[in-house]
């Protein structure tokens, strides 16, 4: 136990890191293949989006792609290190992915206007139930990591 | 290049001459092959068949059905470049081709062959950040400027153009993952931003393309072409992320039990 707390303690970032890109991923992901491919509630290009909508747009897939990836290896590092901390990296997992969805609703689809959650209906009630989910995830993965942190300096003082 | 599309009758041997360039880089890796293999261990199966594959995902893009439709069609051409831009430089890296040639190489000139390698001007073109630059950056000015439709009226130009877009896209490959010879390897966090920022300059690029189509080409074949260019992309693109995270997975392997990260 105390070989896998000392191991975890010194990953806390990467536990961290590694829920977060991934829960970007996998928010981005769903976006993807549900609202997408599977709903076609969003559009691939909406005419009124501005080129800064693009370019973050862009940007953020680039990213979740590359963050799908990496955030897998990165917990597959930890497991190899006996140093993967299920809590905190879920915490990460609420933080990234709530994180990024209340980008994606308000900036994204508000003030940049890349696209709408959907098409010719009213959208405030979309809008609000998108980012109040996301405001809860990110709220309790925050909730989550910042107790992590302190049951690992508690344990190190006990240690 | 200039297809003659009256005289259907005499395209077959045309074709075939035109297939001959493929078949000789495929010969010529074969024999390197076989001769070192004398003097050193067996050259593994795998990486011929990478060459292969790489060399007729090449010629897909470049001779054939695909690349005659290409003249008249957006879609086509989209497809032939994820072929010639991305797949192919994704397999013929995974042949490691130089490796192959400094063993077959007699010392002298391997030795030779590795100034150049390290000289500064190959330094400079397989920088991250420069071979990124060249690919992306190459496609940019290739659809967002009249070139795209100057290449298909001038057969030289096509074929330059077709060459680059292979070339940066190898560059572009062997910058980033580092499977073959490497005169100069950079650190995993540049090559990490630089292949972010590549990827997201080809997906603003393609969906770019789907709102303005480039000269030439109608709206509809531009929504097609810039939607393959897109999710195609993100096909390969996601290989790519793979092997270069698994470099690093490997790279940053605990080696005592007290690690440090990197």
């Amino acid at each position: 136990m105390s070989t896998n707390h000392a191991s975890r303690s010194a990953y806390l970032g990467r536990n961290l890191l590694s829920g977060c890109i991934l829960g970007l991923g996998f928010v981005a992901f769903i976006d993807e293949a549900v609202f997408h491919q599977i709903l076609h509630w969003h559009h691939f290009y909406d005419k009124s989006t501005p080129d800064i909508g693009l370019v973050s747009d862009g940007i953020f897939h680039a990213f979740s792609w590359f963050s799908t990836v990496a955030g897998a290896f990165l917990v597959s590092d930890l497991r190899r290190r006996n140093a993967w901390w299920p809590k905190r990296w879920f915490g990460g997992f609420l933080i990234g992915g709530g994180g990024f969805n209340l980008f994606d609703g308000t900036i994204q689809h508000k003030l940049m206007r890349i696209h709408q959650i959907r098409y010719n209906v009213e959208i405030a009630p979309y809008d609000w139930v998108w980012n109040i989910l996301a405001a809860i995830m990110l709220i309790a993965g925050l909730m989550i990591v910042f107790r992590t942190g302190r049951e690992s300096k508690v344990m190190e003082g006990t240690a | 290049m200039n297809h003659n599309h009256v005289h259907r009758a005499s395209e077959l041997p045309n074709e075939l001459l035109l297939a001959l360039p493929f078949v000789l880089v495929i010969l010529i890796y074969l024999l390197f092959g076989l001769v070192s293999n004398q003097c050193h261990k067996q050259w593994p199966i795998y990486r011929y068949i990478f060459w292969g594959s790489g060399v007729l995902s090449a010629a897909v893009a470049l001779i054939g059905p695909i690349a005659d439709t290409a003249h008249e069609n957006f879609t086509a051409h989209m497809v032939g470049h994820l072929f010639l831009g991305m797949l192919a430089p994704l397999l013929l890296v995974h042949a490691a081709p130089m490796t192959l040639l400094m063993r077959t190489l007699s010392v002298g000139h391997a030795r030779k062959l590795s100034r150049v390698l390290k000289s500064f001007p190959v330094r400079i073109y397989c920088h991250p950040v420069v071979a990124s630059i060249l690919n992306i950056g190459g496609l940019w000015v290739l659809y967002t400027t009249e070139l795209y439709s100057a290449m298909q009226h001038h057969a030289l130009l096509h074929m330059v153009v077709h060459f680059h877009v292979f070339l940066a896209g190898y560059l572009y490959t062997i910058s980033i993952i580092y499977i073959d010879l490497t005169a100069h390897r950079y650190s995993f966090s540049l090559r990490t931003i630089v292949l972010i920022l590549s990827l997201a300059a080809h997906g603003i690029l393609s969906k770019y393309i789907y709102a303005y189509p480039p000269g030439g080409v109608t709206i509809e074949q531009a929504h097609m072409g810039g939607m393959i260019m897109y999710y195609g992309g993100d096909i390969i693109e996601i290989c790519l992320i793979f092997l270069f995270c698994q470099q690093w997975y490997k790279a940053a392997r605990p080696r005592t039990s007290v690690s440090i990260s990197h």
